[in-house]
């Protein structure tokens, strides 16, 4: 079983796209689980079809402890046979999301739905790892293997540049390695480039673009993947080989992130960014006549 | 250097305290020693000789606690007309109750409410924050226990980890209920001792409670409020007499035996006299700022004290009370004589080492002094700068003063000082007692007291003595 974790930029189309990945793999035969890391509860809408299931912390909630939850309150199996569970939590604000990972990935182990049949645990993880509780699928014994998405806009690779700077923390200490960066094109300048670059300096590899395509949209309209909605198209084939590539992917390193200097050198070379003109920092319009 | 300071003991000077501080850091790593260093100390005789109220250095064996036992169980949990909350998991509350003996009237569940409260949160509440429960609990709590003059919601780690807004729950809590409903964030990790959670607690009866009542009975000149006297064994039961049998009225108790309505009183008395000066010295300040109120600090341990005590106090008022004074003086005296009669041949030339909490490694010294007894090391587990400086005074010359201790560090003090008394808390008594070391467990009067004012005193004589004396210490073959 391998366990991997989907981490990236709020708003990137992480979900999106681990479940396209996950269908790709479903499609050719892969038994997978994917784990939603995420309190808003939307990594596996597009597998289930539903809005939203019940998911483990909700369930906590209405039945009081953890120990009253049964297995198949919260798991749900959706197209291609994917076993689909989210961890849920509060609503932004009050509590502790976090610790509501914690709890439901705790859950997920001592009641076994690790099960041996399965050949891939994907973990869906909410934008930005803000504290402890959203780094627990990449501690010991967890996701071993993490792909970033990103495109070419700058928040997004100062995001994913962040990202690895995490994982080095945690593979000094464990096994957690990079196993590659997924461009989900924005169609940004020279965005293929940038990016492949940006994995070199990395240390990995960009697995694969993925082109921008609103067939994603017209899928994501029905709930659905656009592997289920329309298997012939391009953009199935895609994501069909991202999955291939990731079912096939060896190389696992650990990252070396970049110094924000060398990272911006980076952007400025493909002209993401303009030189730096220090004279300007911190003068107000109205002051620098 | 003061007069008292004078005050020498045979075979102790600055040089060998100092060797035997020495000999004792030998084994720490040198950052440990490093740190170590500036919080032990002989005794200079004035000012604060050693460093304080810094984090532990982790792996010592600090006797200390946090915040929230500070304010649940030094403050807050003895006002006895209150539900007091332990918001948090169940740990915190349920072994912080009845723990520190001190003593409450009333009926249980009518007019005092010491049982145990806590919100008991699971992963749920954590996950979902815990104000619902919170609300949901101050209902019912109100509903079973209507007699209640007001709760307190004592902040366990984790409520201040999610960042639960307890403050606004009890705002309109205590408006819905028309009881006051207290938010206390004294969450465990805050500060390095239990003395920030004094703290943290003076300052919500500051904001919430003081000023918000008046006495029934009209103002007289003798008003006073009795300020830091828990009435551990029942101390507030001493005191508090013999300040009446002084003239004085006492209109409040902080918080020993407490009550709610009165302790928010308090603005409208003459004077406020503070025991406890590290745990309620905030207040005393605060109400001498805003009301005008002055305060001065007393110590009814042993007659020498007390009579020292009642005589400062007395300064303060009109020669009705300084007569008063001094006839309670005379009447006392050949009482307490008669205890000093009976106690000092058998205690006479004995050493004592003490190792306890906000007032007692100084104010004690004297008690133990008209005993006939000497302190020969002192030091507390969370006080500040202004504590030591007083303390310097009280201690004989060159005596070994010692902050947030080790177990390690009081050992080896106790193997070099052969003191015959230990006087400390419950995680030293045993390791003491092994060493066939007589011992009193000094946060509680171990099972035993009041030990304060004229009524305490023969009692503590007749525990020292018990202590001291007992044959069992020579029927104990130490191996070490």
């Amino acid at each position: 079983m391998r366990q991997i974790a989907i981490y990236g930029k709020g708003g990137i189309g992480k979900s999106t796209t681990t479940q396209n990945t996950v269908a790709g793999l479903a499609s050719i035969g892969k038994k997978v689980m994917i784990v939603g890391c995420d309190p808003k509860a939307d990594s596996t809408r597009l597998i289930l079809h539903a809005k939203a299931q019940d998911t483990v912390m909700d369930l906590v909630r209405d039945l009081g402890t953890v120990e009253d939850l049964e297995i198949e309150d919260v798991m749900k199996v959706g197209f291609g046979d994917v076993k689909c569970v989210e961890s849920g939590g509060p609503e932004p604000g009050v509590g502790c999301a976090g610790r509501g990972v914690i709890t439901a990935i705790n859950f997920l182990e001592e009641n076994g739905a690790y099960t041996p049949d399965l050949d891939f645990v994907f973990y869906d993880v909410l934008g930005d790892v803000v504290c402890g509780g959203f780094a627990m699928p990449i501690r010991e014994g967890k996701a071993e293997e993490i792909y970033i998405v990103c495109s070419g806009e700058m928040m997004a690779m100062y995001a994913a540049n962040n990202i690895a700077k995490g994982i080095l923390k945690y593979a000094s200490s464990g096994k957690v390695r990079l196993g590659g960066l997924i461009c989900n094109s924005r169609k940004t300048d020279k965005e293929y480039e940038l990016i492949e670059a940006l994995a070199k300096k990395l240390g990995t590899q960009m697995i694969h673009f993925v082109p921008r395509d609103n067939q994603v949209q017209r899928a994501e309209l029905r709930r659905m993947t656009v592997i289920e909605y329309s298997p012939e198209h391009p953009q199935a084939n895609e994501y069909r080989t991202l999955a291939q590539k990731i079912a096939e992917n060896k190389m696992l390193v650990v990252p070396t992130p970049l110094e924000m200097e060398e990272l911006e050198d980076l952007l400025m070379e493909y002209g993401i960014m303009e030189a730096e003109d220090e004279s300007i920092v911190g003068v107000a319009e109205a002051a620098a006549v | 250097m003061s007069e008292k300071a004078k005050k020498k003991v045979e075979g102790i000077t600055m040089e060998s305290t100092q060797a035997m501080i020495d000999a004792a850091m030998e084994i720490y790593p040198d950052k440990a020693k490093k740190k170590r260093a500036p919080h032990l100390a002989p005794n200079a005789g004035e000012g604060a000789c050693v460093k304080s109220n810094r984090k532990t250095v982790p792996g010592i064996m600090s006797a200390r606690g946090c915040a929230y036992a500070g304010a649940k169980g030094v403050v807050w949990g003895p006002i006895r007309d209150m539900v007091h909350v332990s918001h948090g998991p169940v740990g915190c509350g349920w072994y912080s109750w009845g723990t520190r003996r001190n003593l409450v009237t009333g009926v249980n569940g009518v007019s005092q409410f010491a049982m145990q409260f806590t919100s008991d949160f699971q992963e749920k509440d954590i996950v979902y924050g815990g104000d619902k429960k919170l609300r949901t609990l101050l209902e019912e709590a109100h509903e079973l226990f209507p007699l209640a003059k007001g709760i307190s919601v004592l902040s366990e780690c984790p409520v201040g980890l999610i960042g639960d807004d307890i403050n606004s729950v009890a705002k309109t809590a205590s408006k819905d209920l028309d009881i006051p409903v207290i938010p206390c964030n004294c969450e465990g990790f805050r500060g390095v001792s239990q003395s920030l959670g004094h703290h943290i607690s003076n300052d919500t009866i500051r904001d919430h409670i003081i000023g918000t009542r008046e006495f029934r009975e009209p103002e007289s000149p003798y008003d006073i409020a009795l300020i830091g006297d828990y009435n551990i064994g029942g101390d507030v039961w001493s005191v508090k007499p013999l300040l009446e049998e002084i003239g004085l009225n006492v209109k409040a108790v902080w918080t020993g035996d407490g009550e709610l309505e009165k302790i928010a009183a308090t603005h409208t008395v003459k004077l406020n006299l503070i025991h406890c000066y590290r745990s309620m010295n905030y207040m005393c300040r605060v109400m001498e700022e805003k009301y005008g109120i002055p305060w001065v600090e007393f110590n009814f341990f042993g007659p020498t004290k007390i009579r020292e005590s009642l005589r400062k106090i007395a300064e303060y008022f009109d020669d009705y009370i300084k007569e008063r004074v001094e006839a309670v003086i005379a009447k006392y005296d050949p009482i307490m004589q008669a205890v000093i009669d009976e106690y000092r041949p058998r205690l006479e030339g004995k050493t004592v080492m003490l190792y306890v909490g906000g007032l007692r490694p100084r104010h004690t010294v004297n008690a133990y002094a008209d005993l006939g007894m000497t302190v020969v090391g002192s030091g507390y587990e969370f006080a500040h700068g202004d504590d030591y400086e007083r303390t310097s005074p009280e201690m004989p010359e060159a005596t070994v003063i010692y902050d947030d201790a080790s177990e390690h560090e009081l050992e080896q003090f106790v193997h070099e000082l052969r003191p015959d008394l230990i006087g400390s808390g419950i995680k030293e008594k045993y390791l003491f007692q092994k060493m066939g070391i007589p011992f009193r467990q000094m946060h509680s009067w171990d099972y035993s007291g009041p030990y304060h004012a004229y009524n305490g005193f023969p009692i503590f004589a007749r525990d020292i003595d018990m202590a001291v004396n007992s044959p069992t210490w020579k029927l104990v073959n130490a191996p070490f």
